[in-house]
């Protein structure tokens, strides 16, 4: 009995080291290849290559309708969104398939999410934020594939996101509460001469908030897939020795899976705060 | 217009494609398109699939919890069921035990009346017996006395003659002495 568990064992890390040993070989054939097309042994390294908008079908212009691999790569979007939450919750089943357990899990997740933090009323709203908070999530995981492009990593679309949640959010605590939206401003739990104070400063934090709310998504992906092709480009570059920057590129990766998910938790998660102050204006 | 941008924005050599403005009409184009296709996508197949599947689970769940509530309902019946059956045949059995216990004792007590009867009437049949028995020997007794005294009396005294009765009453008075 004890022989036979860690003879289970034994193979499970034996398949596991195998695997990621093939994904370590994987890993630099794709970083070889990588910096050979920007250029190998010139130590070129150019890390924002990978964020340029380009058309998908040749030419030099971008115009706003032109199909370009921001295209591209939000139909991938749209596509692994679909394969799970509509091919995988196929079945209907009631003891669920693996991936129609992972659909009910995301829709669990935020639909709990928005209404810990929302509130019960806040529900009405969960598609709409059930939908950033997918988009976001599929994007980042789409962008760790190599050679891939990130459409999250782009203030243009971040800002859309974050200007959308504002804008949306703002109007409709108008529409909720009418003026006595504005009392989220007037801080009624704090002194009478420090309150007009406070308000100039809440205004302030309310106005930053898309702009805070956005730049945080595009700067975290930007940043962590810069230092992902400096790294890959280091290890184009200095031969045998690459295998130092190629373990570093499998760990910063491995930090790059967290981030994107923790950025579009975050990103979910603050949309949730600014709906609820929406919603219940008072302090 | 656009493309002198995008232009100029590639002339200017390695910079943020981020900060590239050329691109953004483009950017927030498609992506508000994905964003309305996710959305459908969502809100008309995948939200209310899951929200029917995550309710008829719910469902199930809640029936299966009253059944099994029941099924236990009715096993706790049962088994009070059997233990009161149990309780009667017990009941039953000792009454029936009892009962026969009396019987027997009653033909018991009927036998030993009966074996003490018939042992006290030969008791008295044996009393009688023995008193005729001990009569008889004193009678015999009597009669061998007497014809050992006559005998007696005829050696001692030849020719002298013992009347018969006063034989007797002398025998009789000494035997009862």
């Amino acid at each position: 009995m004890a022989s036979e568990s860690t003879n289970t064992t034994g193979t499970q890390s034996k398949g596991n080291g195998r695997m990621i040993a093939y994904g370590l070989v994987a890993l630099a054939a794709v970083l070889f290849a990588l910096a050979y097309a920007d250029g190998y042994g010139k130590l070129a390294i150019a890390p924002m290559d990978q964020f340029k908008v380009k058309p998908l079908f040749g030419g030099d212009t971008v115009a706003w309708y032109t199909p370009t691999n921001v295209t591209f790569w939000l139909g991938m979007s749209i596509l692994s969104i679909f394969a799970l939450m509509v091919m995988g919750t196929r079945g209907r089943a009631v003891i669920p398939s693996r991936g129609q357990s992972v659909a009910e899990l995301a829709y669990g997740f935020v639909r709990k999410m928005v209404e810990d933090v929302a509130g019960k009323d806040a529900l009405p709203y969960f598609p709409f934020i059930f939908t950033a908070f997918l988009f976001i999530l599929s994007a980042n995981f789409l962008g760790l594939i190599p050679a891939s492009f990130t459409p999250t990593s782009h203030f243009a679309v971040t800002v859309v996101l974050a200007l959308t949640v504002f804008i949306s959010v703002t109007v409709l605590g108008f529409v909720k509460s009418g003026a006595g939206f504005l009392g989220l401003f007037w801080v009624s739990s704090a002194p009478l001469a420090l309150r007009p104070i406070l308000a100039v400063i809440e205004l302030i934090s309310y106005f930053v908030r898309p702009v805070s709310h956005s730049v945080r998504l595009a700067g975290a992906m930007m940043a962590g897939h810069a230092v992902l092709k400096v790294f890959a480009g280091f290890a184009g570059a200095m031969g045998l020795a690459s295998v130092a920057p190629i373990l570093g590129v499998v760990a910063i990766y491995g930090l790059e899976v967290l981030v994107s998910a923790i950025q579009a938790y975050v990103f979910t998660i603050l949309t949730c705060v600014y709906l609820k102050d929406a919603l219940h204006p008072h302090h | 217009m656009a493309q002198d941008a995008t232009t100029a924005a590639n002339a200017a050599g390695p910079g943020m494609p981020q900060l590239d403005f050329a691109t953004f009409p483009n950017q927030i184009f498609w992506l508000v398109i994905a964003l309305v296709a996710i959305y459908l996508i969502l809100s008309r197949i995948a939200l209310p699939r899951i929200a029917a599947v995550l309710a008829e689970r719910q469902g199930t769940l809640t029936k299966d919890l009253v059944a099994a509530e029941e099924l236990k309902q009715r096993a706790v019946e049962a088994e009070a069921a059997y233990n009161k059956a149990l309780a009667d045949a017990r009941a039953e059995a000792s009454k029936i035990a009892d009962e026969t216990r009396a019987a027997i004792q009653a033909d018991l007590d009927r036998a030993i009346a009966r074996a003490d009867d018939e042992i006290s009437a030969k008791a008295v049949e044996s009393e009688t017996r023995i008193t005729e028995i001990r009569a008889g020997a004193l009678r015999s007794i009597e009669e061998v006395a007497r014809d050992v005294v006559g005998d007696i009396v005829s050696a001692v005294a030849p020719g002298q003659k013992v009347d018969d009765s006063t034989l007797a009453a002398a025998v009789a008075a000494r035997v009862k002495g």
